[in-house]
C-alpha cells in the first residue's frame, strides 16, 4: 500500500481516474533498475575503450540514453508479460500485475522513453550509435518479448543478442562505428546469458511452468539444462579470452578472463553433477545452480573491468 | 438520475489535486533537466564547430 490515500467508494473500486498508487517508485520498478545498472555498466566499458575522445557531457547523454533506452525496453516488457506476470511468484508484484500501474500508462510510458532515448542519442553523439540503441530496443520487445519468449525454449539463447548490445552501443557513441574487441564484447554478454539465465530457471521452473512459458527445464527437463549450461559456458570460455588471443587486450585481461572462466565451468561442472532424482530434480535444493548463477553475475562483472584495466595498465605501461 | 461521471467526493478531489500536483511537480524537473542537458549538448556541440 502506497504512501498515498487509498481512495475507495462505500462498496465499490476506486473511480478509474484514481487508479494506481502514483508513487514514483512504481515507476522507477518500471525501468527494470537492476538490468539498467547491468547494462549502464557494459555501455560505459564499451565507451571507455572505445579508441578516440567523446566529450564528458556527450558521454554522459549516451549513458543516460542507453539507461532510459533499456529501461524503456524493461517497462514494454513488463507491459506485454503482465498476464503472465500475474501467475509468477517472482514477477507478481510487479507495479503492473499489483495493480499500481494502468497498463496503457506503462505502454505510453515505455514508447515515450523508447523514443526519446534514441532522438537524444542520435543528437549527442551520432547516427550509428542511436540506429544500433533502436534495434535494440526492438530486438527485446519485438524479437525476444513478443515472439520467442512464449514459443521456444531457445527464447534466452536468441533474445539474449538484446542485452548484449550496449558494449557496442557504447564503442559507436565515440568512434561512429562498429569494430572487432566491441563485437567480441557483444560475444561474450551473448554467450553469457543463457547460462546464467538457465541456471536460474532451474530453481525458479516451477513459475515458468505455471506461466506456460517453455523455458528450457520445463520442456527439455532440469538434466538436459544442466548439460546446455556447462556447453555454454566452455563457448564462454573460449570466447571470452578471444580478445587477449587476437591481440585486443594484454596480459592482465588474459588472465584475469581465464581464470574467471575456469572458476565458471567449474561451478557449471558442479550443476552437471549435481546429484539429482529420476525427474532430473536436484536433491540439494539447487544450491549449485543458485551458485552458479551468482558466480555468473560476477564473471560478467570481472571480464569488463579486467578490460578496463588491462587499458589503464597499458596506458601507463 | 444518476451523474455520469460521478462528481469526486471531497476526499476524492483532494487526491486527485494530490496526484495531479505530483505530476506536474515530475514533468516539471524532467522539463528543466531536459533543457538544461539539450543547453549543455549544444554548447558542447558549438564548441566543437569553433
Amino acid at each position: 500500500m502506497s504512501a498515498s490515500v487509498r481512495v475507495e467508494r462505500a462498496g465499490g473500486a476506486a473511480p478509474a481516474y484514481l487508479a494506481g498508487s502514483d508513487r514514483w517508485q512504481d515507476w522507477f520498478l518500471l525501468l527494470k533498475p537492476r538490468v539498467v545498472s547491468l547494462v549502464v555498466f557494459t555501455g560505459f566499458i564499451g565507451m571507455f575503450l572505445a579508441p578516440g575522445h567523446l566529450h564528458p557531457v556527450l558521454a554522459f547523454t549516451a549513458i543516460l540514453c542507453i539507461a532510459v533506452a533499456a529501461g524503456a525496453a524493461g517497462a514494454l516488457n513488463m507491459w506485454y508479460e503482465r498476464d503472465i506476470d500475474a501467475l509468477m511468484q517472482r514477477t507478481r508484484r510487479r507495479p503492473i500485475p499489483a495493480g499500481r500501474i494502468e497498463p496503457g500508462a506503462a505502454l505510453a510510458f515505455g514508447v515515450a522513453l523508447s523514443v526519446a532515448s534514441v532522438l537524444v542519442m542520435g543528437l549527442a553523439t551520432n547516427v550509428c550509435a542511436a540506429t544500433i540503441l533502436g534495434i535494440s530496443i526492438a530486438f527485446y520487445v519485438l524479437v525476444y518479448t513478443v515472439w520467442l519468449k512464449r514459443r521456444t525454449p531457445q527464447n534466452i539463447v536468441i533474445g539474449g543478442a538484446a542485452g548484449a548490445f550496449p558494449p557496442l552501443i557504447g564503442w559507436a557513441a565515440v568512434t561512429g562505428s562498429v569494430d572487432v574487441l566491441p563485437l567480441l564484447l557483444f560475444g561474450i554478454v551473448f554467450f553469457w546469458t543463457p547460462p546464467h539465465f538457465w541456471a536460474l530457471s532451474l530453481y525458479a521452473c516451477k513459475d515458468y511452468g505455471r506461466a506456460g512459458v517453455p523455458m528450457l527445464p520445463v520442456v527439455a527437463g532440469a538434466r538436459e539444462t544442466r548439460r546446455q549450461i556447462f556447453g555454454y559456458t566452455l563457448l564462454l570460455g573460449v570466447v571470452s579470452v578471444l580478445p587477449w588471443v587476437l591481440g585486443y587486450a594484454g596480459l592482465v585481461y588474459g588472465v584475469a578472463a581465464s581464470l574467471l572462466s575456469l572458476g565458471f565451468v567449474g561451478c557449471s561442472w558442479c550443476v552437471l553433477r549435481d546429484q539429482a532424482d529420476t525427474a532430473g530434480t536436484s536433491c540439494n535444493g539447487d544450491v549449485p545452480a543458485r551458485l552458479n548463477f551468482r558466480y555468473s553475475l560476477l564473471y560478467l562483472a570481472g571480464i569488463f573491468v579486467a578490460l578496463a584495466a588491462d587499458k589503464i595498465v597499458a596506458w601507463h605501461g | 438520475m444518476n451523474e455520469f461521471p460521478p462528481r469526486p467526493t471531497p476526499i476524492e478531489a483532494a487526491e486527485m489535486m494530490r496526484r495531479q500536483r505530483g505530476r506536474n511537480i515530475a514533468l516539471l524537473v524532467v522539463l528543466s533537466s531536459l533543457a538544461v542537458l539539450f543547453f549543455a549538448i549544444t554548447m558542447v556541440k558549438l564548441g566543437h564547430m569553433g
